[in-house]
């Protein structure tokens, strides 16, 4: 449609086609703008709850609150996994010579962060043994390489699962390697340490997951990758 | 029998009918008259079988969904009743599941058609990326598919390729929630993928729809790779190219029933009957076999980000190969050097197979690396530099020529002269 300038828009009638008013369609191009601009608002807003919808919903954020793990029944050495928000997490009890191949340099140096400089874990979490207290690690047992779940081999071996292994989390899905406080070997395809959950004891006994210490406010979609 | 020029309505109530809506008219147009190369091969058949295996999957899927129950305690508990219960369940689900793979098979051929004849060449180009569309679709859906039965592997593997997500810098974790519906792959990603399941081999038959307009505006490709001009090159679709894919499809169901009925089992993963366990990742997750190739690229490459981005690209390429093959000659055939660079293209995708079911240890892992580099340098260096060294044959001059001998002979070419006329 060519498009001439009324002298006044305002006053600038419809005119019905073939008329020689044909030229100023203003009052035309008005109502096409406006109608253009309302269906694409409308469009984006109708668009929010179809794409809303697939977030989680109300009952699956509900059922994702605190749980208490008994730490009584968990031998030295041994891991348990208790289920929290549909992922595994890893509680394990560790020894004091597990405690100290954690800071032997010889598996320091095969790590890709061993000072926990990457945000995968709360500031009560950020030291050598990635916990509050060394004896128990608490992690959130999903690789971050693509998400399977890390096998538990505590014992060093020469053969299992693969050669010269110093002990921690082994993944099977593509071969990522993490120590017993969930740090990632270097040159393997996972990114990231182990995540930490937020946690913390309600006694020596009981173990809160789900909830920080006083005064922390980690959650663990401020890490930087799950 | 033989295509008839124009469709003419015989009957009143025909008449009648296509006055107001020419349907008949286009059917005939488009599926019995159209004038094919006279010399299409036996390559061109697997188009027919793509159709048919599509119309295939939506009955056999219709059907299964009748008995299927998309709750993360009871899908795999529904699957069983299918199984052992359903009458006829056992062949409908055995059915649909090797469909899906006889499925892939086919559409690879079909694109290795392509890609050996250059039919991805002007002016096929939009034909040729609705293809590669069709192909992501079909692997979205087998991919949201193989999560309905809720083995180990159908978890496993939906978990491993939605976090393929993760790795997008900053919204990755976002996005992967917002797949899921939860924290984790479960009964809420189970609902919404078999809601996707269904409603994408529907998008698929849209997308087969414009492929098939797009195949008529052009016309087919032929193993000379010249061009139609005459009509002494071509022959019409029916009763020549009816016949041709017809006997084509009935080979190929003898080999789809032979695994449906014989071995249903052996290109599934025995993991799959085990029902889903959220806390254990089974010893080893292997996609599909018609996704190894990407699993071994994605495998190949020690980062995350990267190994992600190899994947897609490795996929999206083939949309650019109209642009990246610089060679104005289509078929492989007047192409001596690109013959060999195909051919070792297609053995570098078998081997990037067979590495991505095994386990990513030592000379694996070795040989994944270079045979990714093979298929990166196929696309990236082969393509576009091949035709500055490449000496090509001639071509001849129209396809009569080549097919019937010069000149060409009258008696060979059927008497429905005036039948078909050639764009
Ligand atoms: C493009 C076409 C399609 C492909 C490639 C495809 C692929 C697949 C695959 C690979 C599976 C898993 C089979 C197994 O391991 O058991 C599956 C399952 C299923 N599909 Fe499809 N499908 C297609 C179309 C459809 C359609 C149109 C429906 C209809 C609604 C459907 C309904 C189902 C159902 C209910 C299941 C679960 C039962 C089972 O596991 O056998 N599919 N599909
Ligand atoms: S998911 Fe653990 S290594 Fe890939």
């Amino acid at each position: 449609m060519p498009h001439v300038p009324s002298p006044d828009p305002l006053l600038a009638s419809d005119p019905l086609p073939g008329t020689p008013h044909e030229a100023e369609p203003r009052r035309r191009d008005f109502l096409f703008l406006a109608t253009g601009a309302f269906g694409v608002v409308g469009t984006i807003a109708a668009l929010v709850p179809l794409f809303a919808q697939l977030t989680p919903d109300a009952s699956t954020i509900a059922a994702g609150g605190p749980i208490d793990i008994d730490l009584k029944g968990i031998q030295p050495g041994q891991m348990i996994i208790a289920r929290w928000r549909s992922r595994p997490i890893f509680i394990i009890r560790r020894t004091p010579s597990l405690l100290k191949t954690l800071q032997s340099p010889e598996l320091v140096a095969l790590l890709s962060d061993p000072f926990s400089r990457v945000n995968q874990q709360p500031d009560y979490a950020a030291n050598w043994h990635r916990s509050i207290k060394p004896d128990y690690g608490v992690l959130v047992g999903i690789c971050t390489h693509l998400g399977c779940i890390p096998e538990f081999f505590p014992n060093p071996s020469a053969t299992t699962p693969t050669g010269d292994w110093l002990g921690g989390y082994f993944c099977p899905c593509h071969g990522s390697k993490y120590d017993l406080a969930g740090r990632v070997f270097r040159g393997v395809p996972a990114p990231y340490n182990l995540p930490v959950p937020p946690y913390r004891f309600v006694s020596d006994t009981m173990l809160r997951i789900g909830e920080n210490p006083e005064g922390s406010t980690y959650d663990l979609d401020d890490i930087v990758q799950l | 029998m033989s295509g008839q020029p124009i469709y003419v309505p015989k009957s009143g109530l025909a008449k009648w009918f296509e006055t107001r809506l020419p349907l008949f008219g286009f059917l005939h147009h488009s599926f019995v008259a159209i004038p094919n190369p006279r010399n299409l091969n036996y390559w061109w058949t697997f188009g027919g079988i793509l159709a048919f295996m599509l119309g295939f999957q939506i009955a056999t899927g219709v059907v299964l969904a009748m008995h299927y129950t998309p709750d993360s305690k009871l899908a795999f508990l529904s699957v069983e009743h299918i199984m052992r219960d359903v009458n006829y369940g056992w062949l409908l689900r055995y059915a649909h599941a090797n469909g899906a793979s006889m499925f892939f098979a086919v559409v690879y051929i079909h694109m290795l058609r392509g890609l050996y004849y250059g039919s991805y060449k002007a002016p096929r180009e939009v034909l040729w990326i609705l293809g590669v569309i069709i192909y992501l679709l079909m692997m979205a859906t087998g991919f949201l598919g193989y999560t309905l039965p809720w083995g180990q592997m159908s978890f496993w593997g939906a978990t491993v390729i939605t976090s393929l997500f993760g790795a997008i810098p900053l919204v990755g974790s976002t996005i992967t929630t917002w797949l899921w519906g939860g924290y984790a792959v479960d009964n809420a990603t189970l609902n919404r993928f078999y809601a996707l399941h269904y409603l994408l081999p529907f998008m698929i038959l849209g997308v087969v729809f414009l492929h098939i307009w797009a195949l008529h505006v052009v016309g087919s490709n032929n193993p000379l790779g010249v061009e139609k001009k005459t009509e002494k090159d071509t022959l019409p679709f029916h009763p020549y190219f009816t016949a041709k894919d017809g006997f084509a499809l009935v080979v190929f169901l003898i080999v789809f029933a032979w695994f449906v009925f014989y071995i249903p089992s052996y290109l599934g993963d025995a993991d799959n009957y085990i029902q889903a366990n959220p806390l254990q990742t089974p010893a080893e997750i292997v996609p599909e076999w018609y996704y190894l190739p990407y699993y071994a690229i994605l495998r190949s490459i020690p980062s995350k980000i990267l190994g992600v981005t190899a994947l897609f690209s490795a996929i999206l390429l083939f949309a650019f190969l109209p642009w990246l093959d610089r060679s104005p000659v289509r078929s492989a055939s007047f192409r001596p050097l690109y013959r060999i660079f195909f051919w070792l293209f297609v053995a570098t995708v078998v081997g990037l197979g067979y590495i991505g079911a095994n386990r990513p240890e030592g000379a694996y892992v070795i040989a994944g690396r270079i045979l990714t580099i093979c298929y990166f340098s196929f696309f990236l260096i082969v393509l576009p530099l091949l035709p500055l060294i490449e000496k090509t044959k001639p071509l001849p001059a129209s396809i009569a020529d080549a097919v019937l001998g010069r000149p060409a002979r009258p008696s060979l070419n059927p008497g429905h002269s005036s039948a078909s006329e050639v764009r």
